[in-house]
């Protein structure tokens, strides 16, 4: 005598009270933060600045303006640089090679750490402690250091730092993947999967990857930060193909012996960098502050 | 409160150890009530026992025993008075003076609750030297302070040598930490101790001697307890009043005896009725819906979205706790006619039909390993088609290493399982879809078992696209027939698991298992982690399958009075060995082995304590329900 | 279930630690050495340039050793790094030993001023944050930590150098050169902005994961039990809370000192400071491929014993992971 369907339920329609939480909606919800909302206005506003940037800029970047060094005044917003350029100009065209070397090295890096990271933690047996002795050789290095030693051979070629940053990316990102995935694999739902006989690639990114992108996520961007500011500081060190490029960090240094007294020409890359950095900072944190909050209503029941 | 004041409240034989009156606990955040109007007393040397479910805010209120509430919890009003003393009204210090000695706390998970770098003779010692000074404002030495621990050592049954104490909580077992936060409890001679649910996760047998310890210590030393478990046959066998609390009210307040003979209230009765008996095989009637959380609850009684003995009137205001017998309360405003006219609702006896002579599965000779360590050792039995055998052993026995190695996820043994003619492998990849298919699996945490990412409706498709039985449009259809089956509604299709309780997520599980019309279905704990009535309708839904479907069930269970309920025979897994397999009635009726009938001595359950009370069961066979 | 605390089992552990140290070592070298001299290309041609003359170019390459097969070279260069013998400097034509000595002086007292000062200093606000959660010095500390850590250095080090040296206050010296010959102990104002920059690199990471940490702790079972048990607050702070606290914090705390190794690069740069973190960015500027070599290997080998100590240092404070030894 099985019950009439819906009998046993019928008592009370329970209503839909916690919104579900899936991954589009973990961004969805941090938008809800004010530091989310600020960190999205932040690096919109600079990569526009880095592609729109050329085109709205009132001189060429590398056109002579005015004397070296001289102080805001007609012509130059901001005064010049070290070699008379305007440093407006040359701010709104220093962006693009940064962001777009950024990108492409810890997108790179993402999907590489993630793959091993992931199989490591679902391997769980000697092939989890290869991959793992591997990560540890390459985190061996601090990341700056790897891209000096291979621009040191090879020469300082935009592919070099990216390979570079890219390689000691995928190790930490690893590292952050596994530990997300460990306690999804030893779930049930993992295990049923596996009766059922699902290819393991299937479990490993139909069902372990979408559990772990609140970490992964957070993680992401703080890699974006981190190699932002590698980046930026491989050209401070002086590690670019051409010198007279127009880029932030280089700026800086080029520009740094005048601090005392046309301050402007370091200071407006310092404030671009620190506010694009700044910006994907407040965006990891905020995604990370509502994967707790989440994680915390849910342990509460 | 000042040494001497101390020593007076001490003194006091006042009738009530303590006396808690209209207490009131809310969220603090948005003042909403999540306890109220709850007001009890208990008597020096009694044991009061709290009842009731997940979200009844059972643990809430043993806490706040110690004035003490969670992060996000704050106590709003009413009064907790230990002697004179309100306990709410006290300052942080006085506070601090009273916890630990004048009103101790036994949590429930006791390997979380004693700190893991710090040695266990230290976290003994610490309760003592924190009230030294308070007993007689004399610092007693350290040598007297090593006598009073080996004497607490003693009286908790563990080894008083120094060696002991010197180990650190995870060298201990399960019941040796629950035993240590017992001596704790106990050392400073307090006069009220919570108890909250200080045996769940212990096998049967410690649990046994843990209970007996508590009961043993109270007498002993005049102690008032409150014992706060969702389990009624441990309560039943040690309380002496209990009290049931649900949605944050108390419902019923009395005697063990009048309880659990004739319960006043519908919910109480319900609760009673959905428990397992050891005797004689009746199906279990669970309680439709579920309990309202805080902030959700209806405007007139709690539970009369649920009853039914529910009239208009419940609806429009909160019931009374009034009494309707000499020391016994209810909250209800048909008490009387569920006292007199109500019986004990007790279910149908099942119809067990007649297994079939083929064995669905067999075990021949089966060992089964983790890495070196042998933990299954030769194990032979068969499971026939179209029954249900139980398998019940405690936690260790290796019985859900078995279940494993029959579903192709464990794979390190050896021997021989078969499906009808057919050898399995031992890996659930290397055998062919259809076997696949015809062996289901049910895990035991229904919140680890299904994907958070996907839907209701996506779960329980997934066998469907695995095994390519069905797809697009049919598969829908199919999901909703499933869905319906396990009683719940089409709409599920789409919700998340997060939206769904312990009970809901069990039945989703099920569906799952189902769809694909396996021929064996092996549930594996599937209720231990659900309370009592949920856990009674599931049994009931996973009974009424198997017969429908003609399933052969391989039911994995520690609790022996649910296997009454469910399967036709059961076999006794002790230490990887099968000690005794029959049917159900023989088995747990006249047991044959010493082992099974240890078991069953230790069991709680509610025909054992109402015996012990003195009372007797009223007459079979069941009367009509209500 | 009875396992006894044996300290045979620590050192048993601190051993095979040791041992797959070295094997990371190993690996290491492997990847300087495939990095600098055995990549496609002409290491000595990128060292002098394209304006070389062919005498010059072999010479350098018997001078790498780089026509010998890359086995033999792998080898010869490995022997002589356990021997200590690190080659010549191509750049300033003196033994790698002679020139990064005294660097390495240098930077282990500016490395060692900022993790004296950062650590206890992280320690001490991240555990403050996470008792006063959620009120205003924990809202202030996080945003302030969160927006420096996001910071690169470099941009750290010209805003002091802005704000303290050149343009708002001119209070500590903008360049931090150490006359050679001279320790950096006898000019401790030279020492202030590169530590402070270093410093700002670090404590936030530190302080954010003793926050959490000591905010886990804090909610744990057995703080709640410590605190029903009525021991006193202090009690419950030094020895419930902050020992399980501080176990993950080691881990942090090396990552975070070998991150400092890289962090120096940049700050010695800005200042001048000579150290072995500028003597890398000149060598890479000049191709001196034994120095980039040989300063890899040292970074690597910093890195590994630092991961080594937090490795028992977590040992030692966390007993339950002791008797599995």
């Amino acid at each position: 005598m099985i019950p009439a369907a819906g009998a046993d339920m019928a008592a009370e329609a329970v209503p839909l009270d916690a919104p579900p939480v899936r991954a589009t909606s973990l961004l969805r919800r941090s938008l809800r933060l004010w530091r989310t909302r600020i960190g999205i206005a932040l690096v919109g506003l600079l990569v526009l600045i880095a592609i729109v940037g050329p085109f709205i800029a009132p001189h060429g970047s590398s056109a002579f303006v005015a004397a070296p060094f001289s102080p805001p005044g007609k012509g130059a917003v901001f005064g010049t640089d070290h070699l008379g350029q305007d440093v407006l100009s040359r701010l709104l065209d220093g962006g693009r090679s940064i962001l777009l070397m950024a990108l492409i090295a810890t997108a790179a890096g993402l999907i590489a750490g993630v793959v091993i990271g992931l199989v490591a933690a679902y391997a769980r047996n000697a092939l989890d402690d290869v991959l793992m002795r591997g990560m540890d050789v390459i985190m061996a290095f601090p990341q700056i250091m790897l891209a000096l030693v291979a621009a040191a051979v090879v020469g300082p070629h935009p592919w070099v730092i990216i390979v570079a940053i890219a390689l000691t990316t995928v190790p930490r990102i690893a590292r952050v993947a596994r530990g997300a995935a460990l306690p999804v694999v030893e779930r049930d739902f993992i295990a049923c999967s596996e009766a059922m006989g699902v290819p393991r690639w299937r479990i490993l990114f139909g069902d372990l990857l979408p559990n772990t992108l609140g970490p992964l996520m957070v993680e992401a961007s703080l890699r974006m930060t981190y190699s932002i500011g590698v980046i930026a500081a491989l050209a401070f060190l002086g590690l670019s193909t051409n010198p007279n490029d127009p880029n932030w960090g280089l700026m800086i240094q080029d520009n740094r012996t005048a601090l005392a007294f046309q301050p402007w020409g370091a200071v407006m890359p310092i404030i671009a960098i620190a506010l694009l950095t700044m910006g994907t900072g407040l965006i990891g944190d905020g995604i990370a502050r509502t994967a707790a909050g989440i994680d915390r209503s849910r342990g509460a029941e | 409160m000042s040494t001497a004041e101390f020593a007076a409240a001490r003194a006091e034989p006042t009738r009530a150890a303590v006396s808690v009156q209209d207490l009131r606990i809310e969220l603090a955040s948005t003042r909403t009530p999540v306890v109220s109007d709850i007001s009890f007393e208990i008597g020096r040397g009694e044991i009061l026992g709290l009842v009731g479910e997940s979200g009844s805010g059972k643990t809430t209120v043993g806490l706040a025993l110690l004035g003490h509430a969670r992060r996000g919890l704050s106590i709003a009003g009413g009064s907790v008075l230990l002697g004179d003393r309100d306990i709410l009204d006290l300052g942080d210090e006085e506070l601090r003076r009273l916890r630990g000695a004048l009103v101790s706390y036994v949590p429930q998970d006791p390997a979380s609750s004693l700190n893991p770098a710090l040695r266990v003779g230290i976290q003994l010692r610490e309760v003592l030297e924190a009230h030294q000074a308070d007993r007689n404002g004399q610092r007693a030495s350290r040598g007297d302070h090593s006598e009073r621990i080996a004497e607490m050592m003693r009286e908790v049954a563990l080894p008083d040598e120094r060696e002991f104490l010197r180990r650190y909580p995870h060298e201990l077992s399960g019941g040796q930490q629950q035993r240590i936060g017992l001596a704790m409890a106990f050392a400073n001679r307090p006069r009220l101790i919570v108890l909250d649910e200080p045996t769940t996760g212990l096998d049967v047998t410690t649990q046994a001697h843990v209970l007996e310890t508590v009961r043993q210590l109270a007498k002993l030393h005049d102690v008032a307890a409150l014992y706060v478990s969702h389990d009624l046959a441990v309560v039943a066998a040690l309380a002496d009043r209990v009290a049931v609390m649900y949605a944050g009210r108390l419902v019923e307040l009395g005697t063990a005896e009048t309880l659990f003979t004739s319960a006043g209230h519908p919910y109480t009765r319900r609760l009673i009725g959905a428990i397992p008996r050891l005797t004689g095989g009746r199906s279990l009637l669970g309680i439709p819906g579920r309990a309202a959380s805080p902030g959700r609850r209806p405007p007139g009684c709690s539970f009369a979205p649920r009853c039914s003995m529910r009239i208009e009137q419940c609806d429009q205001e909160v019931p009374a706790l009034r009494p309707v017998g000499p020391d016994h309360l209810v909250r209800c405003i048909r008490a009387e006619e569920v006292l007199t006219k109500e019986q004990r609702r007790i279910g149908d006896p099942i119809e067990m039909p007649a297994a079939g002579d083929l064995a669905a599965v067999r075990l021949d000779s089966v060992v089964a390993l983790y890495g070196r360590h042998e933990v299954v050792h030769s194990v032979s039995f068969s499971l026939a088609a179209h029954e249900c055998l139980a398998l019940v052993g405690e936690s260790g026995s290796g019985k859900t290493t078995i279940a494993r190695a029959i579903a192709g996820l464990h794979h390190n043994w050896t021997g021989k399982i078969t499906l009808g003619d057919l050898p399995l492998h031992t890996s659930a990849r290397r055998r062919d879809a259809d076997t696949r298919r015809r062996i289901q699996y049910i895990f035991q945490n229904p919140y680890g078992s299904l994907n958070p990412r996907r839907t209701v409706g996506e779960i329980i498709g997934q066998p469907l696209r695995v095994f390519g039985t069905a797809s697009g449009r049919d598969a829908d259809r199919r999901v909703a027939e499933m869905l319906e089956r396990v009683s719940l509604t089409a709409s599920y299709a789409a919700r998340y698991p997060d939206q769904l309780s312990g009970g809901e997520r069990q039945r989703v599980a099920i569906a799952r298992a189902l769809v694909c019309d396996p021929a064996v279905l092996i549930c594996d704990e599937v209720t231990s982690a659900l309370d009592v009535s949920v856990q009674a309708a599931i049994v009931e839904l996973l009974g009424n399958l198997q017969r429908d479907l003609g399933l052969s069930m391989l039911f994995i269970t520690h609790n022996l009075p649910l296997v009454r309920s469910i399967a036709q025979r059961v076999a006794v897994l002790h230490d990887g060995v099968v000690t005794e397999v029959g049917e159900t009635a023989q088995v747990l009726g006249s047991p044959a082995e010493p082992y099974t009938r240890q078991l069953i001595a230790d069991t709680p359950s509610l025909e054992t304590a109402i015996a012990e009370v003195g009372i007797a069961e009223p007459p079979t066979p069941a009367t009509s329900p209500g | 279930m009875r396992a006894r605390f044996r300290w045979g089992g620590v050192s048993r552990f601190i051993v095979r630690r040791l041992l797959l140290g070295l094997i990371v070592l190993f690996m290491v070298s492997l990847v300087v050495f495939a990095a600098t001299q055995a990549l496609p290309g002409d290491p000595a041609r990128a060292i002098l340039g394209r304006s070389a003359t062919p005498a010059a170019l072999a010479a350098l390459r018997r001078h790498l050793h780089l026509n010998q097969a890359v086995f033999s070279q792998y080898w010869t260069w490995l022997t002589g790094l356990l021997r200590g013998k690190l080659g010549t400097s191509i750049a300033a034509q003196v033994p790698v030993t002679t020139l990064l000595a005294p660097k390495l002086v240098n930077s282990a007292v500016l490395v060692a001023v900022s993790a004296v000062v950062s650590i206890p200093l992280s320690i001490a606000i991240g555990s403050w944050a996470a008792l006063k959660r959620d009120k205003i010095f924990d809202t202030l500390s996080s945003n302030l930590l969160l927006v420096l850590a996001a910071l690169p250095e470099f941009v750290v080090a010209v805003v002091l150098v802005l704000l303290l040296a050149t343009t708002v206050f001119q209070v500590l010296p903008a360049i931090s050169t150490i006359p050679p010959g001279s320790r950096p102990w006898n000019f401790p104002s030279y020492l202030v902005l590169p530590a402070l920059t270093l410093v700002i690199a670090v404590a936030p990471y530190v302080a954010r994961i003793v926050r959490a940490s000591m905010i886990e702790v804090l909610e744990s079972d057995y703080v709640e039990m410590a605190r029903l048990k009525g021991l006193p607050e202090r009690t419950v702070m030094l020895r419930h809370a902050l020992p399980n606290a501080l176990g993950p914090v080691f881990q942090v705390i090396a990552l975070n000192l070998a991150y400092l190794a890289g962090g120096i690069v940049v700050v010695e740069y800005v200042f001048n400071y000579g150290g072995i973190g500028s003597a890398m960015q000149e060598a890479v500027i000049n191709h001196d491929l034994p120095v980039v070599q040989a300063l890899a290997m040292l970074i690597a080998a910093v890195y590994v014993v630092l991961n080594l100590l937090a490795d028992v240092a977590t040992i030692t404070v966390t007993p339950r992971l002791r008797t599995r030894l």
